[in-house]
């Protein structure tokens, strides 16, 4: 007995499985009208702050709801209860080791806590990290990003993939412009060099600056028509 | 971290096409534009594959240089760092027809014939 090598032909995308689920998540929001944004960005950017804003602004305007993603713990969805929008909070701990990123099917997995029927626009509150969600489709209509200046003026041509992939980048805690050695020209202009003249919008969860506007993007792309 | 969710998409994608056969090698194409570190991938390739018909398989990763097509005039040029710029008129405007691969071409596995 004699084992031979014998070659196969595969031709298979390694993220089509997740892409077929994402695409599946897509057709389930689209079907209620539901407007889908996953938000991404690094640990501690202020996603969560910012939501908090967004919720309180947007009460009877825009019915919102939110899937929240972390490794471990509540913490978020206990600070989102106070504003009784349709919650859902999705470890990714008892996947594999604790994902650093939601897939199609952790979302999936979600979805059935939601009432997609009671909900305008969809915030997915990706894994805080800068590197692995941007990989993962969900189902999304839009990528928007929380960037914090406190993160540094390169972090665009470090982590470009992510950066690359958003719709819309909110540059925040622009309070701070005046404390830090932060070169904001040169930021943008990292920012342009690996996504040119993607939507930007100055925030800052501490006082409010710029929620109005983001506000208005989110009326503007996800208002029932 | 990611790279363990790829690699066991990759085990799974070997072995149902070796379809019970054991993998020799499993051949991945990676465009320049992903961030897959090839380390990390060949630590958690081996990893998930234990226990499967892919275990002790070889991951023999290709990287594919990222190209694009200018929309302004038209020239194809290799982009090896951001800004992603067109070579002949300097433009941004950029369709990316190469750079973004992360697939399984190909792989090897044992056939179990008799050979003589």
């Amino acid at each position: 007995m004699h084992r031979t090598a014998v070659k196969k032909v595969v031709f298979e995308g390694v993220l089509d499985a997740n892409d077929a689920l994402a695409q599946a998540n897509r057709e389930r929001f689209d079907q209620a009208g539901t407007y889908v944004i996953n938000m991404m960005s690094s640990p501690g950017a202020g996603k969560t702050a910012l939501l908090e804003h967004t919720l309180d602004r947007m009460r009877g305007k825009l019915r919102l709801g939110v899937l929240e993603g972390d490794v471990q713990t509540t913490l978020d969805t206990d600070r989102l209860a106070r504003y009784h929008v349709p919650l859902v909070q999705v470890n990714t701990d008892p996947g594999f080791g604790g994902e650093c990123h939601l897939d199609a099917n952790m979302v999936r997995s979600g979805l059935a806590e939601l009432p997609l029927g009671d909900v305008d626009v969809l915030i997915i509150e990706n894994v805080g990290n800068l590197v692995c969600p941007a990989e993962f489709k969900v189902g999304e209509d839009a990528r928007v990003m929380v960037y914090s200046i406190t993160e540094g003026e390169e972090k665009p041509l470090k982590y470009p993939l992510m950066f690359r992939s958003a719709d819309l980048v909110l540059v925040n805690k622009v309070d701070l412009l005046e404390h830090l050695d932060f070169d904001l020209e040169q930021f943008l202009s990292n920012l342009d060099a690996v996504n040119p003249g993607v939507e930007r919008i100055f925030t800052s969860a501490r006082t409010g600056q710029g929620v109005e506007e983001w506000c208005s993007w989110l009326k503007r792309h996800g208002a029932p028509s | 971290m990611h790279d363990l969710a790829i690699a066991d998409s990759v085990v799974q994608i070997a072995s149902r096409h070796a379809n019970g056969h054991q993998v020799t090698k499993v051949y991945l194409k990676v465009g320049h534009l992903r961030q897959v570190v090839p380390s990390a991938l060949s630590f958690s390739f081996e990893l998930v594959a234990q226990g499967t018909t892919v275990e002790g398989a070889k991951l023999k990763m290709e990287e594919i240089p990222a190209t694009g097509k200018c929309r302004a005039c038209g020239a194809e040029s290799q982009l090896e760092c951001f800004p992603l710029q067109c070579a002949a008129c300097e433009g941004f405007d950029l369709e990316i027809v190469a750079g973004e691969e992360l697939y399984v071409e190909s792989l090897e596995m044992e056939d179990q014939e008799l050979t003589g």
